[in-house]
Protein backbone atom coordinates (compact mmCIF):
# COMPACT_ATOMS: atom_id res chain seq x y z
CA UNK A 1 0.00 0.00 0.00
CA UNK A 2 1.13 3.57 -0.61
CA UNK A 3 1.80 5.36 2.67
CA UNK A 4 -0.10 8.44 3.81
CA UNK A 5 1.53 11.70 2.71
CA UNK A 6 4.10 13.34 4.97
CA UNK A 7 6.66 16.10 5.04
CA UNK A 8 10.33 15.14 5.08
CA UNK A 9 13.38 16.84 6.53
CA UNK A 10 16.99 15.84 7.03
CA UNK A 11 18.51 17.75 9.96
CA UNK A 12 22.29 18.06 10.40
CA UNK A 13 22.32 17.96 14.19
CA UNK A 14 20.42 16.51 17.12
CA UNK A 15 19.32 20.01 18.18
CA UNK A 16 17.91 20.65 14.74
CA UNK A 17 16.12 17.29 14.83
CA UNK A 18 14.54 18.21 18.14
CA UNK A 19 13.33 21.58 16.90
CA UNK A 20 11.90 19.98 13.75
CA UNK A 21 10.01 17.46 15.89
CA UNK A 22 8.64 20.34 17.95
CA UNK A 23 7.75 22.32 14.86
CA UNK A 24 5.96 19.45 13.11
CA UNK A 25 4.13 18.44 16.28
CA UNK A 26 2.92 15.22 17.85
CA UNK A 27 2.41 13.30 14.65
CA UNK A 28 5.99 13.73 13.45
CA UNK A 29 8.42 10.85 13.79
CA UNK A 30 12.12 10.20 13.59
CA UNK A 31 13.19 7.86 10.79
CA UNK A 32 16.53 6.03 10.96
CA UNK A 33 16.86 2.89 8.82
CA UNK A 34 13.12 2.74 8.19
CA UNK A 35 13.10 -1.07 8.46
CA UNK A 36 10.40 -1.13 11.11
CA UNK A 37 8.71 2.17 10.39
CA UNK A 38 8.23 1.89 6.62
CA UNK A 39 6.52 -1.52 6.75
CA UNK A 40 4.14 -0.10 9.39
CA UNK A 41 3.49 3.00 7.31
CA UNK A 42 2.79 0.84 4.28
CA UNK A 43 0.14 -1.01 6.24
CA UNK A 44 -1.08 2.41 7.43
CA UNK A 45 -0.68 1.23 10.98
CA UNK A 46 1.48 4.31 11.37
CA UNK A 47 0.65 7.61 9.61
CA UNK A 48 3.18 10.22 10.66
CA UNK A 49 2.59 13.66 9.13
CA UNK A 50 6.32 14.39 9.01
CA UNK A 51 9.51 12.33 9.05
CA UNK A 52 12.71 13.69 10.51
CA UNK A 53 15.49 11.66 8.87
CA UNK A 54 18.48 11.52 11.22
CA UNK A 55 20.83 9.67 8.83
CA UNK A 56 23.00 12.74 8.24
CA UNK A 57 23.66 13.62 11.88
CA UNK A 58 27.34 13.31 12.75
CA UNK A 59 28.55 11.56 15.85
CA UNK A 60 25.82 8.93 16.03
CA UNK A 61 27.73 6.23 14.17
CA UNK A 62 30.56 5.54 16.59
CA UNK A 63 31.33 2.70 18.96
CA UNK A 64 33.44 3.76 21.95
CA UNK A 65 34.80 1.70 24.81
CA UNK A 66 35.72 3.42 28.08
CA UNK A 67 35.80 2.52 31.77
CA UNK A 68 33.99 -0.75 31.61
CA UNK A 69 31.30 0.48 29.23
CA UNK A 70 30.80 0.39 25.53
CA UNK A 71 28.73 3.15 23.99
CA UNK A 72 27.09 2.46 20.65
CA UNK A 73 25.80 5.37 18.57
CA UNK A 74 22.12 5.24 17.65
CA UNK A 75 22.86 5.09 13.90
CA UNK A 76 25.16 2.09 14.18
CA UNK A 77 23.55 -0.46 11.88
CA UNK A 78 23.24 -4.20 12.38
CA UNK A 79 25.91 -4.73 9.70
CA UNK A 80 28.26 -2.33 11.53
CA UNK A 81 27.78 -4.33 14.73
CA UNK A 82 28.58 -7.54 12.86
CA UNK A 83 31.87 -6.09 11.64
CA UNK A 84 32.95 -4.12 14.71
CA UNK A 85 36.16 -5.37 16.36
CA UNK A 86 35.56 -3.48 19.64
CA UNK A 87 32.14 -5.05 20.05
CA UNK A 88 33.41 -8.49 19.18
CA UNK A 89 35.69 -8.16 22.21
CA UNK A 90 33.58 -6.10 24.61
CA UNK A 91 30.06 -7.34 23.90
CA UNK A 92 30.23 -10.48 21.74
CA UNK A 93 26.63 -11.48 22.51
CA UNK A 94 25.41 -8.37 20.67
CA UNK A 95 27.42 -9.36 17.60
CA UNK A 96 25.86 -12.81 17.72
CA UNK A 97 22.40 -11.26 17.87
CA UNK A 98 23.19 -8.89 14.99
CA UNK A 99 24.19 -11.80 12.76
CA UNK A 100 20.62 -13.10 12.98
CA UNK A 101 18.56 -9.92 12.64
CA UNK A 102 16.53 -10.08 9.42
CA UNK A 103 18.66 -10.51 6.31
CA UNK A 104 21.55 -8.65 4.64
CA UNK A 105 19.21 -6.07 3.14
CA UNK A 106 17.62 -5.31 6.52
CA UNK A 107 20.97 -5.32 8.32
CA UNK A 108 22.38 -2.81 5.84
CA UNK A 109 19.77 -0.24 6.89
CA UNK A 110 18.38 -1.01 10.36
CA UNK A 111 20.00 0.65 13.36
CA UNK A 112 20.39 -0.15 17.05
CA UNK A 113 18.74 3.16 17.95
CA UNK A 114 15.76 2.17 15.81
CA UNK A 115 15.39 -1.19 17.57
CA UNK A 116 15.53 0.46 21.00
CA UNK A 117 13.19 3.36 20.16
CA UNK A 118 10.71 1.04 18.47
CA UNK A 119 10.54 -0.90 21.75
CA UNK A 120 9.41 -4.14 20.13
CA UNK A 121 9.41 -7.08 22.56
CA UNK A 122 10.70 -9.11 19.60
CA UNK A 123 13.65 -6.74 19.11
CA UNK A 124 16.57 -8.93 20.13
CA UNK A 125 18.73 -6.07 21.45
CA UNK A 126 15.98 -4.85 23.77
CA UNK A 127 16.10 -7.94 25.97
CA UNK A 128 19.88 -7.63 26.09
CA UNK A 129 19.71 -3.95 27.08
CA UNK A 130 17.28 -4.86 29.85
CA UNK A 131 19.16 -7.83 31.29
CA UNK A 132 22.54 -6.06 31.23
CA UNK A 133 21.17 -2.81 32.75
CA UNK A 134 22.15 -0.78 29.70
CA UNK A 135 21.51 2.95 29.53
CA UNK A 136 19.64 4.63 26.73
CA UNK A 137 21.18 8.03 26.07
CA UNK A 138 19.01 10.72 24.48
CA UNK A 139 19.21 14.44 23.78
CA UNK A 140 17.38 14.96 27.09
CA UNK A 141 18.49 12.35 29.62
CA UNK A 142 19.84 8.91 30.30
CA UNK A 143 17.22 6.22 30.78
CA UNK A 144 17.84 3.01 32.64
CA UNK A 145 16.70 0.15 30.43
CA UNK A 146 14.68 -1.13 33.40
CA UNK A 147 12.51 2.06 33.24
CA UNK A 148 12.49 2.37 29.47
CA UNK A 149 10.33 -0.39 27.99
CA UNK A 150 6.85 0.46 29.26
CA UNK A 151 4.35 -1.53 27.23
CA UNK A 152 3.83 -3.01 23.78
CA UNK A 153 5.78 -0.74 21.35
CA UNK A 154 5.80 1.88 24.09
CA UNK A 155 8.92 3.36 25.63
CA UNK A 156 9.71 6.21 28.00
CA UNK A 157 10.73 8.44 25.05
CA UNK A 158 8.99 11.78 24.74
CA UNK A 159 7.80 13.03 21.40
CA UNK A 160 10.83 15.27 20.76
CA UNK A 161 13.36 12.92 22.27
CA UNK A 162 16.06 11.44 20.04
CA UNK A 163 18.07 8.38 21.07
CA UNK A 164 21.74 9.21 20.55
CA UNK A 165 23.43 6.11 21.96
CA UNK A 166 23.04 2.93 23.94
CA UNK A 167 25.55 2.23 26.68
CA UNK A 168 26.21 -1.37 27.72
CA UNK A 169 28.55 -2.67 30.40
CA UNK A 170 31.50 -4.48 28.84
CA UNK A 171 30.47 -8.13 29.09
CA UNK A 172 33.15 -10.64 28.31
CA UNK A 173 31.91 -13.64 30.30
CA UNK A 174 30.34 -16.75 28.85
CA UNK A 175 27.14 -16.18 26.92
CA UNK A 176 24.67 -17.73 24.51
CA UNK A 177 21.64 -16.60 22.57
CA UNK A 178 18.96 -18.89 21.16
CA UNK A 179 16.58 -17.43 18.64
CA UNK A 180 13.78 -19.87 17.90
CA UNK A 181 12.21 -19.36 14.49
CA UNK A 182 11.01 -21.41 11.55
CA UNK A 183 12.62 -19.49 8.67
CA UNK A 184 16.07 -17.93 8.53
CA UNK A 185 15.15 -14.26 8.28
CA UNK A 186 12.20 -14.35 10.65
CA UNK A 187 11.87 -12.58 13.95
CA UNK A 188 12.13 -14.75 17.05
CA UNK A 189 9.02 -16.72 17.96
CA UNK A 190 10.83 -16.85 21.29
CA UNK A 191 14.39 -15.91 22.20
CA UNK A 192 16.52 -16.50 25.27
CA UNK A 193 19.80 -14.73 26.03
CA UNK A 194 22.16 -15.57 28.87
CA UNK A 195 25.32 -13.74 29.88
CA UNK A 196 27.74 -14.43 32.72
CA UNK A 197 28.71 -11.24 34.56
CA UNK A 198 31.28 -11.74 37.31
CA UNK A 199 30.06 -14.73 39.27
CA UNK A 200 26.39 -14.43 38.36
CA UNK A 201 24.19 -14.95 35.33
CA UNK A 202 21.84 -12.58 33.56
CA UNK A 203 18.89 -13.88 31.57
CA UNK A 204 16.73 -12.04 29.02
CA UNK A 205 13.58 -12.97 27.11
CA UNK A 206 12.68 -11.93 23.56
CA UNK A 207 9.05 -11.88 22.42
CA UNK A 208 7.76 -13.60 25.53
CA UNK A 209 5.65 -10.72 26.90
CA UNK A 210 4.38 -7.32 25.75
CA UNK A 211 7.84 -5.93 26.51
CA UNK A 212 11.29 -7.49 26.67
CA UNK A 213 11.68 -9.31 29.99
CA UNK A 214 14.48 -10.06 32.37
CA UNK A 215 14.66 -13.58 33.75
CA UNK A 216 14.90 -12.44 37.37
CA UNK A 217 13.51 -15.66 38.90
CA UNK A 218 15.78 -17.82 36.79
CA UNK A 219 18.75 -15.63 37.77
CA UNK A 220 17.87 -16.04 41.47
CA UNK A 221 17.61 -19.79 41.14
CA UNK A 222 21.01 -19.92 39.44
CA UNK A 223 22.54 -17.75 42.15
CA UNK A 224 21.14 -20.21 44.70
CA UNK A 225 22.98 -23.03 42.98
CA UNK A 226 20.15 -24.56 40.92
CA UNK A 227 21.00 -26.63 37.84
CA UNK A 228 20.20 -25.23 34.40
CA UNK A 229 17.10 -27.43 34.17
CA UNK A 230 15.83 -26.50 37.63
CA UNK A 231 16.47 -22.80 37.08
CA UNK A 232 14.72 -22.97 33.70
CA UNK A 233 11.61 -24.30 35.43
CA UNK A 234 11.28 -20.83 37.02
CA UNK A 235 11.03 -19.12 33.63
CA UNK A 236 7.22 -19.15 33.78
CA UNK A 237 7.17 -16.40 36.40
CA UNK A 238 9.43 -14.13 34.33
CA UNK A 239 7.33 -14.07 31.16
CA UNK A 240 3.77 -13.36 30.10
CA UNK A 241 3.43 -14.44 26.48
CA UNK A 242 0.39 -13.92 24.29
CA UNK A 243 -0.52 -16.21 21.43
CA UNK A 244 -0.14 -15.07 17.83
CA UNK A 245 -0.28 -16.57 14.34
CA UNK A 246 2.95 -18.41 14.88
CA UNK A 247 2.56 -19.87 18.37
CA UNK A 248 0.07 -20.14 21.19
CA UNK A 249 0.88 -18.66 24.60
CA UNK A 250 1.14 -22.16 26.03
CA UNK A 251 3.64 -23.24 23.39
CA UNK A 252 5.71 -20.11 24.02
CA UNK A 253 5.81 -20.96 27.74
CA UNK A 254 7.04 -24.41 26.86
CA UNK A 255 9.64 -22.93 24.52
CA UNK A 256 10.84 -20.50 27.19
CA UNK A 257 11.57 -23.29 29.62
CA UNK A 258 13.22 -25.62 27.12
CA UNK A 259 15.26 -22.84 25.53
CA UNK A 260 16.38 -21.43 28.89
CA UNK A 261 17.85 -24.79 29.88
CA UNK A 262 19.43 -25.30 26.47
CA UNK A 263 20.87 -21.81 26.30
CA UNK A 264 22.40 -22.06 29.77
CA UNK A 265 23.92 -25.40 28.86
CA UNK A 266 25.26 -24.01 25.61
CA UNK A 267 26.87 -21.07 27.46
CA UNK A 268 28.48 -23.21 30.15
CA UNK A 269 29.72 -25.79 27.71
CA UNK A 270 31.29 -23.07 25.59
CA UNK A 271 33.79 -22.47 28.44
CA UNK B 1 3.98 18.51 -2.03
CA UNK B 2 7.06 17.47 -3.97
CA UNK B 3 10.69 17.79 -3.06
CA UNK B 4 13.78 17.89 -5.24
CA UNK B 5 15.98 14.79 -5.12
CA UNK B 6 19.40 14.37 -6.72
CA UNK B 7 20.96 10.96 -6.86
CA UNK B 8 23.02 8.79 -9.14
CA UNK B 9 21.50 5.78 -10.83
CA UNK B 10 23.88 3.34 -12.51
CA UNK B 11 26.56 5.99 -12.68
CA UNK B 12 24.31 8.64 -14.15
CA UNK B 13 23.26 11.65 -12.04
CA UNK B 14 19.65 12.72 -12.11
CA UNK B 15 17.36 15.15 -10.41
CA UNK B 16 13.60 14.80 -10.01
CA UNK B 17 10.79 16.30 -8.02
CA UNK B 18 9.05 13.61 -6.02
CA UNK B 19 6.58 13.25 -3.20
CA UNK B 20 8.42 12.21 -0.01
CA UNK B 21 6.22 9.12 0.19
CA UNK B 22 7.35 7.82 -3.21
CA UNK B 23 9.13 4.53 -2.55
CA UNK B 24 12.48 4.01 -4.23
CA UNK B 25 11.18 0.98 -6.14
CA UNK B 26 8.33 3.03 -7.62
CA UNK B 27 10.71 5.86 -8.44
CA UNK B 28 13.08 3.52 -10.25
CA UNK B 29 10.31 1.85 -12.22
CA UNK B 30 7.91 4.69 -12.90
CA UNK B 31 10.04 7.84 -12.91
CA UNK B 32 13.44 6.56 -14.06
CA UNK B 33 11.84 3.93 -16.34
CA UNK B 34 14.06 1.14 -15.03
CA UNK B 35 11.62 -1.74 -14.76
CA UNK B 36 14.23 -4.42 -14.14
CA UNK B 37 13.74 -3.97 -10.40
CA UNK B 38 10.64 -5.97 -9.52
CA UNK B 39 8.08 -5.59 -6.80
CA UNK B 40 6.27 -8.59 -5.40
CA UNK B 41 5.50 -8.92 -1.72
CA UNK B 42 5.38 -5.23 -0.96
CA UNK B 43 6.24 -6.00 2.67
CA UNK B 44 10.04 -6.47 2.89
CA UNK B 45 9.75 -10.23 2.70
CA UNK B 46 10.81 -11.37 -0.76
CA UNK B 47 13.84 -9.37 -1.93
CA UNK B 48 12.57 -9.05 -5.55
CA UNK B 49 13.15 -5.30 -5.27
CA UNK B 50 16.80 -5.55 -4.12
CA UNK B 51 19.11 -2.80 -5.41
CA UNK B 52 22.44 -1.46 -4.18
CA UNK B 53 22.73 1.87 -2.42
CA UNK B 54 26.35 2.97 -2.16
CA UNK B 55 27.27 -0.64 -2.98
CA UNK B 56 25.10 -2.20 -0.26
CA UNK B 57 22.06 -4.40 -0.93
CA UNK B 58 18.73 -3.01 0.30
CA UNK B 59 15.07 -3.68 -0.41
CA UNK B 60 13.93 -0.71 -2.48
CA UNK B 61 10.28 -1.24 -1.45
CA UNK B 62 11.34 -0.30 2.08
CA UNK B 63 13.23 2.91 1.30
CA UNK B 64 11.72 6.28 0.44
CA UNK B 65 13.32 7.97 -2.57
CA UNK B 66 14.12 11.04 -0.46
CA UNK B 67 16.21 8.86 1.86
CA UNK B 68 18.38 7.91 -1.11
CA UNK B 69 19.09 11.53 -2.07
CA UNK B 70 22.80 12.11 -2.57
CA UNK B 71 23.51 8.40 -2.96
CA UNK B 72 24.63 6.03 -5.63
CA UNK B 73 21.98 3.53 -6.65
CA UNK B 74 22.80 0.47 -8.75
CA UNK B 75 19.97 -1.53 -10.32
CA UNK B 76 20.08 -4.72 -12.38
CA UNK B 77 20.34 -2.51 -15.49
CA UNK B 78 23.65 -1.15 -14.21
CA UNK B 79 25.48 -4.44 -13.74
CA UNK B 80 26.42 -5.27 -17.33
CA UNK B 81 29.40 -3.26 -18.55
CA UNK B 82 29.59 -2.24 -22.19
CA UNK B 83 27.43 -5.12 -23.32
CA UNK B 84 29.21 -7.76 -21.22
CA UNK B 85 27.07 -9.41 -18.60
CA UNK B 86 28.24 -9.21 -15.00
CA UNK B 87 29.70 -12.61 -13.95
CA UNK B 88 26.68 -13.22 -11.70
CA UNK B 89 24.29 -12.55 -14.60
CA UNK B 90 26.33 -14.83 -16.86
CA UNK B 91 26.34 -17.56 -14.22
CA UNK B 92 22.54 -17.39 -13.77
CA UNK B 93 22.29 -17.79 -17.55
CA UNK B 94 24.80 -20.67 -17.73
CA UNK B 95 23.45 -22.59 -14.73
CA UNK B 96 19.79 -21.97 -15.48
CA UNK B 97 19.39 -20.16 -12.16
CA UNK B 98 15.82 -19.15 -12.94
CA UNK B 99 12.51 -20.38 -14.25
CA UNK B 100 9.87 -17.64 -14.48
CA UNK B 101 12.57 -15.05 -13.78
CA UNK B 102 10.50 -12.78 -11.59
CA UNK B 103 12.78 -13.09 -8.57
CA UNK B 104 15.97 -13.03 -10.66
CA UNK B 105 16.94 -9.32 -10.62
CA UNK B 106 16.68 -9.34 -6.83
CA UNK B 107 18.68 -12.54 -6.49
CA UNK B 108 21.38 -11.27 -8.83
CA UNK B 109 21.74 -8.02 -6.90
CA UNK B 110 21.81 -9.85 -3.56
CA UNK B 111 24.33 -12.37 -4.93
CA UNK B 112 26.54 -9.63 -6.39
CA UNK B 113 26.57 -7.98 -2.95
CA UNK B 114 27.28 -11.29 -1.23
CA UNK B 115 30.26 -12.04 -3.51
CA UNK B 116 31.66 -8.57 -2.99
CA UNK B 117 31.62 -9.13 0.78
CA UNK B 118 32.75 -12.74 0.58
CA UNK B 119 34.32 -13.75 -2.75
CA UNK B 120 34.41 -17.48 -1.91
CA UNK B 121 31.32 -18.32 0.14
CA UNK B 122 30.60 -21.83 1.36
CA UNK B 123 27.22 -23.35 0.52
CA UNK B 124 25.97 -22.41 3.97
CA UNK B 125 27.20 -18.85 3.48
CA UNK B 126 25.41 -18.64 0.14
CA UNK B 127 22.18 -19.72 1.81
CA UNK B 128 22.63 -17.20 4.60
CA UNK B 129 23.64 -14.48 2.16
CA UNK B 130 20.47 -14.94 0.13
CA UNK B 131 18.10 -15.46 3.06
CA UNK B 132 16.28 -12.22 2.25
CA UNK B 133 15.24 -13.43 -1.22
CA UNK B 134 12.44 -15.81 -2.07
CA UNK B 135 11.97 -17.86 -5.23
CA UNK B 136 8.73 -19.72 -5.91
CA UNK B 137 10.01 -21.74 -8.86
CA UNK B 138 13.51 -23.11 -8.75
CA UNK B 139 13.81 -24.79 -5.38
CA UNK B 140 17.01 -22.71 -5.04
CA UNK B 141 19.44 -25.42 -6.15
CA UNK B 142 20.31 -23.82 -9.50
CA UNK B 143 20.49 -20.42 -7.87
CA UNK B 144 23.11 -21.72 -5.45
CA UNK B 145 24.91 -23.41 -8.34
CA UNK B 146 24.94 -20.11 -10.21
CA UNK B 147 26.40 -18.24 -7.25
CA UNK B 148 29.11 -20.89 -6.80
CA UNK B 149 29.95 -20.72 -10.47
CA UNK B 150 30.03 -16.89 -10.44
CA UNK B 151 32.35 -17.04 -7.46
CA UNK B 152 34.70 -19.34 -9.33
CA UNK B 153 34.59 -17.20 -12.47
CA UNK B 154 35.26 -14.03 -10.48
CA UNK B 155 38.13 -15.52 -8.50
CA UNK B 156 39.82 -17.45 -11.24
CA UNK B 157 38.71 -15.06 -13.94
CA UNK B 158 40.71 -12.54 -15.85
CA UNK B 159 41.47 -9.04 -14.60
CA UNK B 160 38.69 -7.68 -16.83
CA UNK B 161 36.14 -9.96 -15.19
CA UNK B 162 37.00 -8.91 -11.68
CA UNK B 163 36.97 -5.26 -12.69
CA UNK B 164 33.29 -5.84 -13.33
CA UNK B 165 32.62 -6.18 -9.61
CA UNK B 166 29.74 -4.14 -8.34
CA UNK B 167 30.86 -0.86 -6.90
CA UNK B 168 33.60 -0.27 -9.41
CA UNK B 169 32.98 2.89 -11.39
CA UNK B 170 29.95 2.02 -13.47
CA UNK B 171 29.64 3.40 -16.95
CA UNK B 172 26.47 5.37 -17.56
CA UNK B 173 23.63 3.21 -18.79
CA UNK B 174 20.91 4.53 -21.00
CA UNK B 175 17.71 4.45 -18.96
C1 LIG C 1 12.15 -8.75 7.13
C2 LIG C 1 12.55 -8.09 8.42
C3 LIG C 1 12.99 -8.89 9.47
C4 LIG C 1 13.38 -8.32 10.69
N1 LIG C 1 13.81 -9.13 11.69
C5 LIG C 1 14.19 -8.59 12.87
C6 LIG C 1 14.63 -9.40 13.96
O1 LIG C 1 14.68 -10.62 13.86
N2 LIG C 1 15.00 -8.81 15.11
C7 LIG C 1 14.97 -7.45 15.27
O2 LIG C 1 15.34 -6.97 16.33
N3 LIG C 1 14.56 -6.65 14.27
C8 LIG C 1 14.17 -7.18 13.08
N4 LIG C 1 13.74 -6.36 12.07
C9 LIG C 1 13.65 -4.90 12.32
C10 LIG C 1 14.97 -4.23 12.15
O3 LIG C 1 15.85 -4.65 13.17
C11 LIG C 1 14.87 -2.72 12.22
O4 LIG C 1 16.11 -2.28 11.78
C12 LIG C 1 14.69 -2.11 13.57
O5 LIG C 1 13.60 -2.66 14.25
C13 LIG C 1 14.42 -0.61 13.48
O6 LIG C 1 15.57 0.09 13.14
P1 LIG C 1 15.50 1.21 12.03
O7 LIG C 1 16.77 1.96 12.12
O8 LIG C 1 15.15 0.61 10.75
O9 LIG C 1 14.33 2.14 12.63
P2 LIG C 1 13.11 2.86 11.92
O10 LIG C 1 12.26 1.88 11.23
O11 LIG C 1 13.61 4.03 11.15
O12 LIG C 1 12.35 3.41 13.20
C14 LIG C 1 11.66 2.55 14.08
C15 LIG C 1 11.00 3.40 15.19
O13 LIG C 1 11.98 3.97 16.04
C16 LIG C 1 11.95 5.40 15.97
N5 LIG C 1 13.36 5.83 15.95
C17 LIG C 1 14.35 5.31 15.15
N6 LIG C 1 15.54 5.82 15.52
C18 LIG C 1 15.31 6.67 16.54
C19 LIG C 1 16.16 7.50 17.34
N7 LIG C 1 17.49 7.53 17.18
N8 LIG C 1 15.58 8.27 18.31
C20 LIG C 1 14.23 8.24 18.51
N9 LIG C 1 13.39 7.45 17.80
C21 LIG C 1 13.92 6.69 16.81
C22 LIG C 1 11.14 5.75 14.76
O14 LIG C 1 10.45 6.97 14.95
C23 LIG C 1 10.19 4.57 14.66
O15 LIG C 1 9.10 4.76 15.52
C24 LIG C 1 13.33 -6.90 10.85
C25 LIG C 1 12.88 -6.10 9.81
C26 LIG C 1 12.48 -6.68 8.60
C27 LIG C 1 12.00 -5.79 7.51
S1 LIG D 1 8.93 -6.28 -2.99
FE1 LIG D 1 10.46 -5.54 -1.68
S2 LIG D 1 10.93 -7.21 -0.43
FE2 LIG D 1 9.30 -7.96 -1.68
S1 LIG E 1 12.31 -18.08 -10.95
FE1 LIG E 1 10.21 -17.80 -10.60
S2 LIG E 1 10.20 -16.90 -8.62
FE2 LIG E 1 12.23 -17.42 -8.88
Amino acid sequence: MITAAFEYARPGSVDEAQSLLTKYGDDAKVIAGGQSLIPLMRLRLSQPTALVDIQGIHGLKEVRRDNGSVEIGALVRHVDIQRNATLREALPILVEMANDVGDNQVRNLGTIGGVIAHGDAAGDYNALALMLDAEIVTNKRRHKASDFFRDIFTTALEHDEVVTAVRFPVSTGRFAYTKFRRRLYDWAIAGVAVQETGSSWRVGYVNLARTPRRGASVERALAGGASAADAAAESGSDIDPTGDVRATAEYKRHLAQVLTARTLEKATMAA
Amino acid sequence: MTQSVSLTINGRPREDHVEPRLLLVHYLREVAGLTGTHIACDTSQCGACTVLIDGEAVKSCSVFTVQAAGKDVTTIEGLAQEGTLHPVQQAFWNEHGLQCGFCTPGFIMAAAYLLKQNPSPTDAEIERGLEGNLCRCTGYENIKKAVRSASQAMNGGTAETSANLVGSAAAPVEG
